[in-house]
């Protein structure tokens, strides 16, 4: 009993949260290695275009609910998420339209796409704290919890219980749509062809007929749905904070590159890497081990490889091995 | 070209004077100040970005660890805290160097399969072996009168030493992230500043021990006059007379500020006197020419990787240097007003602004964004209160777009980056070049 026990309590404070954490990781990070692959630069206003569509959905939501809108015992918040992920999918092609697409005709450095991805970073996060202000805001609402710890613990007849939170599921569930629906999309169909067609090679894709603006359009468009769909479950699942999706840039990135750039399968399988490794090296195993070691024991102190105050630098130790080992990534992406 | 400096250069005077006599003086010589500091900063980058075209995104962890450097430096030593706790934090420390040593040799003598593992296993029996060490001091050090101190203190030495020393330490760390992320694609080595620029804010924010964490380190000891002696030494007073004060408190802050105006300058001009006759000199040109094309360079046995890592320290340092200079001038360290759009991403609107490649260009563009950075606020309040007038003093929406007011200079740096960009993507100065003056004539 003490070894299910020990397994159920990792299940609750580490498989459960980091399952959720690398899916909203997994979504942040596809559209970052969209953009890759198709414009071929690191945006550094992904987070902020996160952060804006989950902002729209919490000021839908919360239009919705003084209209007194719910569909209890589900979060209003998904009833907002389509007007958060147009309007999100509006900004990005207005901020290609006005931004990107210049320096796409000049056929300009990556770099010079980066520096220009923080111009469009400032501005962004300049209207999100004007509108929606720098503080925490709270959208969250329905039921908390699909099962609570005290009920899980009875059903599984143990001294520790999985709790699993509506928010939680609701990522994990929504994630797995949109990563079906996208890989049939990339599989499928002629857009989507043409899009891999074009991140494969440039010239021979214009050389086939393929239209380079319509590719890049759709690239963003699926990006920004992505993103917005991103923020919302991580405002959902943690609180929306602005100043957060500046930092979760890192992860995000880490995850792209670990999985290799370009490649969407090699986008999700590197998220979770880094969300199971950020969860599992900030975790203290003291109650852990208690159980499997011998009985009235415990080992001192937390046994925690690293406070949580660091878990960025998992993210970072990562994206160093990464460099280091093999700059290509997990699955070979693009390396100049 | 050099009509056109003088023009900015007067220009940016001006208005300095201007809010001297519109504001205050003491207002003037802050953001006088500050701009010198943000000068400093730009050059760093100017470095990096101007001579190399590296792109780093972790300005603001240099900047930092300079802080970081001038308060173990400056701060007298916490003596209790040492006698609790230095024999620990000795052994610890030795525990850390046997720990590297061990790894070393074992990849030496290890086969090649092995060399991983074994790795892995003696950084993690060094780790416990550290922590068992260091666990304990660092409580003993953090329970030593929390509320005033709580952490190892400094080394008690003038704050000026701190200044090169700060260099240093940045230089350092800008080596280790170079090694690893230069060579690779230019993006990467964005990404890996901007990881290891959290860390850095990351570790000061949370060991305790180390920088007194979010509790501050406050009162570091000034390099110039404090106004509470100056006010009642018979120099000061003589001096204030001569130039008919009216105000003694008020004259003597300006006198405070007008001394940092000094020492800040001088560090300046010692800095862009190097930086322009290294960009002068035939390293300066070999660097323009792997910027401009790398395969051509390499093609001719420059080693570029070297040569990036080589300017991307000096960079590095530049702006450790400015970092220790800010928290000299503010007298305390506060890891919590570290965020990366003032302290790396503002830096860079400064140097594309001003002109990359190009250090006049560079200290020009850290003075107009400085300035700009500062006075958005009082601009931003204005324009909303404006804008807002015909919904009245109760409208919850009046009130709302006033309070984020402040949050208008965000637009404004990002507008006034993409249009630079867009429009004048050389910047104010533009890099001299022998091809442009060839053109020109």
């Amino acid at each position: 009993m003490e070894i299910l026990n020990a397994l159920a309590l990792f299940a609750n404070f580490v498989v459960v949260p980091a399952t959720a954490y690398g899916a909203q990781l997994a979504l942040g990070a596809l559209g970052v290695t969209l953009i890759f692959g198709i414009l071929r630069f690191a945006n550094f206003a992904h987070g902020e275009l996160m952060s804006f569509g989950a902002m729209i959905t919490i000021l839908i939501t919360w239009f919705l609910q003084n209209m007194g809108v719910s569909i209890a015992p589900f979060p209003t918040a998904l009833l907002a998420l389509p007007i958060g992920v147009l309007a999100t999918i509006s900004l990005a092609l207005v901020t290609d339209r006005m931004v990107f697409r210049f320096y796409r005709k000049q056929r300009s450095n990556p770099i010079v796409f980066a520096i220009v991805s923080v111009g469009v970073m400032f501005l962004i996060a300049g209207i999100i704290r004007i509108v929606i202000g720098p503080a925490d805001q709270s959208f969250a609402d329905g039921e908390r919890f699909i099962i609570g710890a005290v009920q899980s613990r009875k059903a599984l007849g143990l001294d520790e219980g999985i709790a699993i939170k509506q928010s939680q599921l609701i990522t994990v569930v929504v994630t797995a749509i949109v990563v079906a629906w996208l890989f049939w999309f990339l599989q499928k169909t002629r857009s989507g062809k043409a899009m891999r067609a074009y991140s494969d090679d440039e010239d021979l894709a214009l050389l086939s007929g393929i239209n380079p603006e319509r590719v890049v359009m759709i690239c963003w468009v699926i990006a920004a749905a992505l993103a917005a769909i991103a923020g919302t479950l991580y405002g959902l699942d943690k609180t929306y904070k602005p100043f957060i999706f500046l930092q979760i840039l890192l992860p995000i990135f880490a995850a792209t590159i670990l999985g290799g750039i370009g490649q969407p399968v090699g986008a999700i399988l590197g998220a979770f890497i880094v969300a199971f490794s950020e969860v599992t090296v900030t975790y203290a195993f003291k109650k852990f081990l208690a159980y499997l070691g011998p009985t009235d024991w415990a080992p001192e102190g937390l046994v925690q490889l690293l406070s949580t105050d660091y878990k960025f630098a998992v993210s970072f130790i990562i994206l160093v091995a990464v460099l280091l080992i093999r700059p290509t990534g997990i699955i070979r992406g693009k390396v100049i | 070209m050099t009509k056109r400096v003088a023009l900015l250069y007067g220009l940016m005077c001006l208005v300095l004077i201007a809010i001297g006599f519109l504001q205050s003086w003491n207002v003037a010589f802050g953001i006088f100040n500050l701009c010198v500091i943000s000068a400093v900063m730009a050059l760093g980058v100017n470095m990096q970005w101007g001579y190399a075209g590296l792109f780093n995104v972790g300005v603001m962890g240099f900047t930092a660890l300079g802080g970081l450097t001038a308060v173990l430096v400056s701060m007298p030593p916490v003596g209790e805290a040492w006698a609790a706790a230095g024999g620990d934090i000795a052994l610890s420390l030795l525990s850390l160097a046997g720990t590297i040593a061990a790894v070393i040799y074992a990849r030496r003598v290890v086969p090649g399969a092995l060399k991983l593992p074994v790795t892995l296993v003696l950084l993690l029996a060094g780790y416990f072996v550290i922590g068992a060490f260091f666990g304990p001091a660092k409580e003993t050090i953090e329970s030593i009168d929390p509320a005033l101190s709580g952490y190892l203190g400094g080394a008690g030495l003038p704050v000026l030493i701190a200044w090169p020393l700060a260099g240093l330490v940045a230089a350092g760390a800008g080596w280790l992230i170079g090694r690893i992320a230069l060579g690779l694609r230019a993006d990467y080595l964005a990404i890996a500043t901007l990881g290891i620029s959290e860390i850095i804010i990351a570790i000061i924010k949370y060991e305790e021990w180390l920088s007194r964490g979010v509790k501050n380190v406050t009162g570091i000891p000034r390099p110039v006059p404090y106004e509470v002696d100056l006010i009642e030494s018979e120099w000061f007073i003589s001096l204030a007379n001569f130039f008919g004060a009216t105000e003694i408190s008020d004259a003597a802050g300006l006198f405070v500020k007008f001394c940092y105006a000094v020492l800040f300058v001088a560090v300046l001009a010692i800095i862009m006197w190097f930086a322009e006759r290294a960009l002068k000199s035939p390293w300066g040109r070999m660097m323009r020419a792997i910027r401009d094309n790398r395969d051509a360079a390499a093609a001719m046995g420059k080693d570029v990787k070297r040569r990036h890592l080589q300017t991307f320290v000096l960079g590095c340092a530049v702006c450790g240097i400015a970092g220790a200079m800010l928290t000299t001038l503010d007298g305390q360290l506060t890891p919590t007003s570290y965020i990366p759009l003032r302290y790396t991403f503002l830096i860079w609107v400064m140097v594309i602004l001003g002109g990359s490649g190009n250090n006049w260009g560079s200290i020009l563009g850290g003075f107009i964004i400085w300035f700009l950075w500062v006075e958005a606020e009082p601009f931003g309040n204005w324009f909303m209160s404006t804008i807002t007038a015909p919904l009245g003093e109760e409208s919850e929406l009046a009130q709302h777009l006033v309070a984020g007011a402040a949050y208008m200079r965000y637009l404004m740096m990002g507008a006034i980056l993409l249009v630079v960009m867009r429009f004048a993507p050389k910047g104010l100065i533009p890099e001299a070049t022998n091809r442009s003056t060839a053109m020109a004539k």
